[in-house]
Formats: C-alpha cells, sequence, structure tokens
C-alpha cells in the first residue's frame, strides 16, 4: 500500500503563475508554513511584550502607573493563551509541520492543499478575532488562560463584556483551522508516504509530529465544547458551569451547574496540548542531534514507541492540573500515579538523546548548541513536573511560582529553544543561505543563559509560597525582602533575553539577502528532505519524479561506506545495513 | 569546548544554589511535615537524575567533539540497555511516588476528633463559621444571603448556636486538628496559608475541604489561591493559632447567629455582616473601583 505514490511519474504538473497565487493565495505547504510562522512569530512577540510589562510590575511594584491591577490580569491571560495556542502549537504544527512533512515523507505536497490553504487563512483569522479584544470596551479578558468560570464570564473580571467572547469565539475559530491543518498532516503521512517510505523509515520529526497531530484532532474537541458552552453562559445566560452565586452585590439567575465540569473539559485538552507542544519539539531536537552529531539517533525504535506511548498516556493525566480542585481525593491517586509512569518513556527519550551524543562526532554548530541547551533545560523542567505530579508534594506548590517556572521552563524555554535550532538548521533549505553563525551564537548563548537565569531561581519564589497570577505582594510578611530583589534580577533578565531575539530577527532578514549561499545539503544530511533537485524546493518539491527511498534517516557513519552519511534515497546495493532498521520492501 | 565548560558550570550552580538560596520552604507551622519529607525525597531524586544526565552529557560534549570525520560509532539501538534504564528509572519514580501517596491517605483522610470550621469566601474577603455547641453547622444557601447572615437559615435549629466570624482574621487553637470545611458564594478561591502547607479550592456550588493540625502559635496570613478577578491578589486574612485559653477567650466574643437574630431583627442595615445584601459585594464593588483609580500609595491601604 505504501508504494503507490499520490500522483503517476512523470505527470505534468501545473504550477501556480502569478504572484497572488504563489505567495498569497498558495497551496504549496511550503508557502503556507511560512505564512503560518510569519503569523505566528508577530503574535509571539506581542505576547513578548505582555510579558515584559508583567515582569515590569513585578520587578519594579508601583513604578508604572498605567500597570492596574486590572491590565495585570489582562496581560498574564492574553501572554499565556496567545503564546501556548497561536504561537507554539501554531508554529510547530502550522510551521514545521506543514514545511517539512511533504518534503521528509516525499510527498509532492499535502493531500488535501485547498483545505491547507484555508487553515491558514482560518488561523489568521482567528488571531485578527483574538488582536481585536484589545481594542473593544473593557478590553481584552483578564481571565486567566484557563478560563475558568464562574470568574471568567462575571464582572468583577476585566474583559467579561467582550473580551471573553471574542477569546472564545477565536478559540472556536482556531480549532476549525487546525483540524483542517491536522487532517492534512495525518493524512499525508498515512497516505502520501513515497515508494520506499515505510512509517518505521520516516524521521523523528514526522513521528513526532504525526503523533501531535492525532493527539490535537482528539483533544482539541474538548476545548471547543468547552468553549461553546462557556459561550452559552455567558451569552445566553446557560448554567452548564455556573451554579446558584452572586456577583458583585447581586444574585444571578444561573443554577445547577457546575465549575468543575469546565475543569474537566479544559485540561482533557489541555493536558494534551502540551504534548501537542513537546512532541514536535522531541522529534525535531532528535533529529538536530543526530545530524550534527553524525550519528544515528540511539534507539530510533524505542524512540518511536516512546513518543506514541507518551501520546496515549497523555490522555490520562489531565487532572494533575486540578489536585486542589476539589474534585473527589481518590483521583489523587490515579492521576499521580498515570503522570509519574509518563516520566518512564520521556526519560527514555532523553537518555537516548544523550546516548546519541555519547562516541559521537560532535559538531558544535548553532543549531546543535541549541539541541544541547534543549535537553538541559527539559531535564530541569521535566523533573520539577514531577513534583507537580507527586499529588501531595502539588499542595503547597500549587499556584506558586515554582508552576510558573516549572512551565515555563519545560513549555517556554525548551522548545523555543528548539524552534530556534530547527530554524537554524532548515533555513538553508528553505532559503538557499546559511543564517550568520556569528550573530547565531550569540543570539544563542543570550538566550540560554539568560532564560536560565530567568526560570531557574523562580522555582524557590515558588518554595517559599509566593502565588502566581498576584499584582501585588506589598504587605505579604512571610514573603523576605531578597525575593523582591530576585524578582527585580529576573525583570532585568528578562528584558535582556527579550530584546536580544532581535539579533536573530535581524539574521533571518539579514541572510535572506547576505548570507552564505548554503548548496543542496550544506549539513550533510541523509534525511529525504534535503535530497530535492532544487535547493529552496519549486513547487511539486521532486521536479519530474517522485524520490524512491531505500533506508532509514539515520544512516550516518555507516561501517564499510565512503561516506560518513548515507542519504535515504541512497540503494542498498544488496547488503542490509549492519544493526540498522532493514526492512524488505513491501 | 566552551559548551562543556557552560554545561558544567550550570550543573554546578543548579546544586549549590539549591543549599545557598535564601528562598525556601516558610517554617512550618502545621502537622504537614510529611508533605515537606516527600518534597525533600523527590528532590533529591531528581536531583540525582539531573546530576547524572547533565555530568554524562558533559562528558559526552567534551570527549566527543569534532573528532574527525568517520570518527562516530554506528549503533541504532541497545534493547538491553533501554530496559535497564527503563528499570532504574521507575525504581526512582516508585521511590518518589510512594511517600507522596502514603501522605495524601493522610491529607484526605480527617481525624475523627477534629473540630470543624467553615471557611466562606467572597470577592474579596473571607470570613468564617463554627458549629456551635450543638457541634451542627447549621443549613445555608447562597440563595438566601441576601435575606440573613451567611444565608443561614433561621428555622433549622442547628444556626441558632452557629458563631459567625464576619471578619477576615480566624483564631485556631494549638495543637487541635481542625476539618475546614471550604465554601464559596460567587466564584473559585483557594484558602492558602504557606505556613500550613495544605490548601484547598473554595468552588461554588459544593463544599469541599482539608485539614490541618496547628503546631506552633502566631499569626499567618491567609491568601487566595485561585484566580477570583482583579482582587485576587487582595484576597488577604490572618490565622492566629493560640493556647486554648487564649483561644477561648477569643471565641467567647464572636456572636451566634440567634445573638445576631436577636440584635437587629434580620438584617440591620447599620450593622450590616459583610454577607448580608449591604455587605455582599460592596467589598468587591468599592474595591475595584478604588483599585483603579487611586494612586499607588492608596491602593496599598486597601486591604481589608
Amino acid at each position: 500500500m505504501t508504494d503507490v505514490p499520490i500522483l503517476e511519474e512523470d505527470q505534468e504538473l501545473h504550477d501556480p503563475q502569478s504572484f497572488i497565487t504563489r505567495y498569497i493565495w498558495s497551496q504549496d505547504h511550503k508557502v503556507i508554513a511560512i505564512q503560518y510562522s510569519i503569523t505566528a512569530i508577530a503574535i509571539g512577540l506581542v505576547a513578548l511584550v505582555l510579558s515584559w510589562l508583567m515582569r515590569l510590575q513585578l520587578g519594579f511594584p508601583g513604578t508604572f502607573d498605567f500597570i492596574t491591577p486590572e491590565s495585570y490580569t489582562q496581560y498574564y491571560t492574553m501572554h499565556g493563551m496567545i503564546m501556548v495556542i497561536y504561537l507554539l502549537t501554531a508554529l510547530f504544527l502550522g510551521g514545521f509541520g506543514n514545511y517539512l512533512i511533504p518534503l521528509m515523507v516525499g510527498a509532492r505536497d499535502m493531500v488535501f492543499p485547498y483545505v491547507n490553504m484555508l487553515s491558514f487563512w482560518v488561523y489568521l483569522l482567528s488571531v485578527l478575532i483574538l488582536v481585536a479584544s484589545f481594542f473593544v470596551p473593557g478590553g481584552p479578558t483578564g481571565a486567566g488562560w484557563t478560563l475558568y468560570p464562574p470568574q471568567s464570564i462575571l464582572e468583577g473580571t476585566a474583559g467579561y463584556e467582550w473580551g471573553i467572547i471574542l477569546m472564545l469565539v477565536s478559540l472556536v475559530v482556531f480549532i476549525v483551522a487546525f483540524t483542517m491543518g491536522g487532517l492534512n498532516y495525518v493524512t499525508t503521512v498515512l497516505q502520501a508516504r513515497t515508494t520506499g517510505m515505510t512509517m518505521m523509515r520516516m524521521p523523528l520529526t514526522i513521528w513526532a509530529i504525526f503523533t501531535a497531530t492525532i493527539l490535537g484532532l482528539l483533544a482539541f474537541p474538548a476545548l471547543f465544547v468547552g468553549g461553546v458552552m462557556l459561550l452559552l453562559d455567558r451569552v445566553l445566560g446557560t448554567s452548564f458551569f455556573m451554579p446558584a452565586i452572586v456577583s458583585m452585590g447581586e444574585p444571578l439567575a444561573y443554577d445547577g451547574g457546575s465549575p468543575l465540569l469546565f475543569q474537566h473539559l479544559f485540561w482533557f485538552f489541555g493536558h494534551p496540548e502540551v504534548y501537542i507542544v513537546a512532541l514536535p519539539a522531541f522529534g525535531i531536537v532528535s533529529d538536530l542531534i543526530s545530524v550534527h552529531a553524525r550519528k544515528n539517533i540511539f534507539g530510533y525504535r524505542q524512540m518511536v514507541w516512546a513518543i506514541v506511548i507518551i501520546g496515549g498516556l497523555s490522555f490520562v493525566v489531565w487532572a494533575h492540573h486540578m489536585y486542589v480542585s476539589g474534585m473527589n481525593p481518590y483521583f489523587g491517586y490515579f492521576f499521580a500515579i498515570t503522570t509519574l509512569v509518563v516520566a518512564v518513556p520521556t526519560a527514555i527519550k532523553v537518555y537516548n538523546w544523550v546516548l546519541t551524543l555519547w562516541r559521537g562526532d560532535i559538531h558544535l554548530t548553532v543549531p546543535m548548541l541549541f539541541a544541547i541547551a534543549f535537553i538541559l533545560t527539559f531535564v530541569v523542567g521535566g523533573l520539577t513536573g514531577l513534583f507537580l505530579g507527586n499529588v501531595v508534594v502539588d499542595v503547597p506548590l500549587s499556584d506558586t511560582y515554582f508552576v510558573v517556572a516549572h512551565f515555563h521552563m519545560v513549555m517556554g524555554v525548551a522548545p523555543i529553544l528548539v524552534v530556534f535550532g530547527g530554524i537554524y538548521h532548515w533555513y538553508p533549505k528553505m532559503t538557499g543561505r546559511m543564517l550568520n553563525d556569528t550573530i547565531g551564537k550569540t543570539h544563542f548563548w543570550i538566550t540560554f543563559l539568560g532564560t536560565y537565569a530567568i526560570y531557574f531561581p523562580m522555582h524557590y519564589l515558588g518554595f517559599v509560597g509566593v502565588p502566581r497570577r498576584y499584582y501585588s505582594f506589598e504587605g505579604l510578611e512571610f514573603i523576605p525582602e531578597s525575593a523582591y530583589d530576585l524578582n527585580r534580577f529576573i525583570t532585568i533578565a528578562a528584558l535582556i533575553v527579550g530584546a536580544a531575539q532581535l539579533l536573530f530577527l535581524f539574521n533571518l532578514a539579514w541572510s535572506l539577502r547576505y548570507g552564505r549561499k548554503a548548496g543542496t545539503n550544506p549539513w550533510r544530511a541523509a534525511s529525504l528532505e534535503w535530497q530535492t533537485p532544487q535547493t529552496p524546493p519549486k513547487h511539486g518539491n521532486w521536479g519530474p519524479t517522485l524520490p524512491v527511498v531505500h533506508r532509514w534517516a539515520y544512516d550516518y557513519n555507516v561501517p564499510g561506506a565512503e561516506a560518513d552519511f548515507v542519504p535515504q534515497t541512497v540503494p542498498q546495493d544488496g547488503a542490509a545495513p549492519p544493526g540498522g532498521v532493514a526492512e524488505a520492501e513491501p | 569546548m566552551v559548551m562543556a565548560v557552560v554545561l558544567l558550570l550550570l550543573t554546578i550552580f543548579t546544586v549549590w544554589f539549591t543549599f545557598w538560596s535564601p528562598w525556601w520552604f516558610t517554617p512550618i507551622a502545621s502537622n504537614w511535615g510529611n508533605i515537606d519529607e516527600a518534597l525533600i525525597i523527590t528532590f533529591v531524586i531528581c536531583g540525582i537524575a539531573f546530576v547524572a544526565v547533565s555530568l554524562f552529557m558533559v562528558y559526552c560534549v567534551f570527549r566527543y567533539r569534532n573528532r574527525g570525520e568517520g570518527s562516530a560509532a554506528f549503533e541504532p539501538e541497545n534493547k538491553k540497555l533501554e530496559w535497564w534504564l527503563a528499570g532504574i528509572t521507575t525504581v526512582g519514580i516508585v521511590i518518589m511516588l510512594a511517600p507522596g501517596l502514603v501522605a495524601w491517605k493522610d491529607y484526605i483522610t480527617v481525624p475523627e476528633e477534629a473540630d470543624t470550621l467553615e471557611v466562606v469566601g467572597q470577592q474579596w474577603s473571607w470570613s468564617f463559621r463554627l458549629p456551635g455547641e450543638d457541634g451542627e453547622f447549621g443549613a445555608v444557601s447562597t440563595k438566601r444571603i441576601y435575606d440573613t447572615p451567611f444565608g443561614l437559615d433561621p428555622d433549622d435549629p442547628n444556626s441558632l448556636d452557629d458563631i459567625l466570624v464576619d471578619d477576615n482574621e480566624i483564631h485556631l487553637p494549638l495543637g487541635r486538628p481542625v476539618r475546614m470545611n471550604l465554601r464559596s458564594v460567587d466564584v473559585l478561591h483557594d484558602f492558602y496559608v504557606p505556613q500550613f502547607r495544605a490548601k484547598m479550592d473554595l468552588v461554588p456550588g459544593m463544599v469541599t475541604y482539608f485539614w490541618i493540625t496547628p503546631t506552633r502559635t502566631g499569626t499567618f496570613e491567609i491568601l487566595c489561591a485561585e484566580l477570583c478577578g482583579i482582587g485576587h491578589s487582595d484576597m488577604r486574612g490572618y490565622v492566629v493559632v493560640e493556647e486554648e485559653e487564649d483561644y477561648r477567650a477569643w471565641l467567647a466574643e464572636q456572636p451566634t447567629f440567634a445573638e445576631l437574630l436577636a440584635e437587629a431583627g434580620f438584617v440591620d442595615p447599620d450593622r450590616p455582616t459583610r454577607l448580608t445584601s449591604a455587605g455582599v459585594g460592596a467589598s468587591a464593588t468599592a474595591l475595584k473601583d478604588e483599585r483603579n483609580a487611586l494612586p499607588d500609595t492608596a491602593r496599598a491601604a486597601v486591604t481589608r
């Protein structure tokens, strides 16, 4: 089944001709990927600025009058929602997924190119709706990115007039976009792999994005229904989540609903969501390490299993976000066990990354630097997750800065390092030019050391018990003076790291014109995307004939081979590679 | 080379920081030392894992950098090693989880002899209720809080001796276990005293709980630990833990429901409790308007 290509070989290709159809209303997955990426990065910069505003208040409380308790809640809400959904999810799946999937599996494009194009424009619409919430009366919602009812739709929370409505509508629209894109990614991987590209010859980047997409297709519906029900509670006065309560001096007409129901729905989505972000990072970093250490990823099959098991388990851990929610306490046993169980396949992946470095030939290129930094920061962030997963230990730590430090380290620092590493790695493929190395290394060191300086000490504020989502700690005697000094330090580090990202943006733009010409395969990588006839690949990717694949994506330093890598398209010459994943052609 | 050195320094720094850090647990004031212990065990195991993985990575980055083309090994997998690693990891997980789950069992099992205290949260203040001499709480309803203090039912015989602490400050007797029944009249809140370690959300429409035994005297700050609107950071209170005698003296001063009813008819507009129509939300709306209008110095004063 897998060796029937979508297109007949030697079929005439009809390329788009006009500027509009090539770069605007384009159905080419590469263009769509870049559109997604630019949009995601742009809205991500907005969220970055919001984070500065928060840090200014935390580092220098009382100094900036325009930062009020109300606006502070709006900053952290919009920052969180933008970063998780509109930046990370869109960038990893819409950006990296769109660009790499057809190239890495040997397809000409996604299987539903028109729907793929629509998915971007619907995503853009969702971003615009979200941005509109900054300009409506009452401003954007300040309900926290988790949007918990009852407060999220009540007076007493910023943005309850319009902001929350626009947020929920924007999320619903995003989910439509995600579904359209997601169906493309999954179907393309299952159906459009070229001759010889079996599932077990796909790079881990694809396995990871594929699994993450399945997670999304199954998890986003929970957010969808939760969001629609919350919208109905807000707009029509239904009581899905609203018990009989009072608000701002008035009894409300709601009755009989359950706030915990929303939390279950939200986190049933929310936990797989973090793996939707993390799994692509895992996959990409496996490929970065492998290429730049000239060594096959250690334990490829175990890595595939780990991705799939992590994906599956991610659906049975959600209530570790709800240990102190007031849910049935016996759930605590179950979810603590499942949460700590998922640590095992995750740990295997960490071991395998480091074992790939072991006895390798490590080139400390910019992508490799980011990959190594990922391993360190992911280990820290992942381990602190075990504190929070161990139910009773979570009790004093929940809603403190320990949680904030944990999720930033494991979702904000580690995956972002992979985003950078991945862009430095694949930019030559996309543009035919290398990103500037000196700027890259400078960007790397400031970002790596800076984010560590921001988030590592923050955990200890959590040990003290400093609460999150607090506008001010004034008057709290249990917080020592030194904590204010630490907050000031973290703020300054955050401003520096934020500013350093300008280096990256400059590098992207500058290198388009002045970057060193890269040739077709500057990293000498074995995976299929580097074997296109043109760089950057033209529409249709492979020229008149689809490639044929004969081996897995990790033949580096194969004993007996001439070069230190063998591309996937090179035939076996009859002999199976020693120890490799040799499968008979179906 | 630089990378290997930096990684090594970061690893050393991380371990050193843990021991040097001035930011550590607040001194505990409750029986939940076993939570601290479970945390320390988790910390030690995770610390060992972190140091092991980091140092191995430092070694690899140093030893195997730029060895020249053709120098890397070719080893697709090693199933035996993977199983061993999985096994060791599982053992580490079990060592962390077991004491944690034992402590969790304690956490959710209220001792029989525990007293009961009801904590009532609203935007943005705390109130408290004790069951009084009959040891039973009277029936309450959020729908009634405009009619009677705390929404109590005056026809329920259990309510009359309920002691109502219409204040952000609650006293507890030293050494007596107490179960906190948590109730909210509007949105989610969370009753958190860092020195007690224990906390739980207040959920409107249901009653949640946790329990503690205060183990030292002192005045401890209550923080709201679940986002509850723009006044979330200001929803503060105090728990005063004192010796039995002092506690009884304080308790004697607190009014019962019957006394409030006798004093004021049903609702006295001159002496509204914060959970009656004049009071509910008054603190909230006033606080909301004030917080957004006043300059900073005034903001700090608006805490109660």
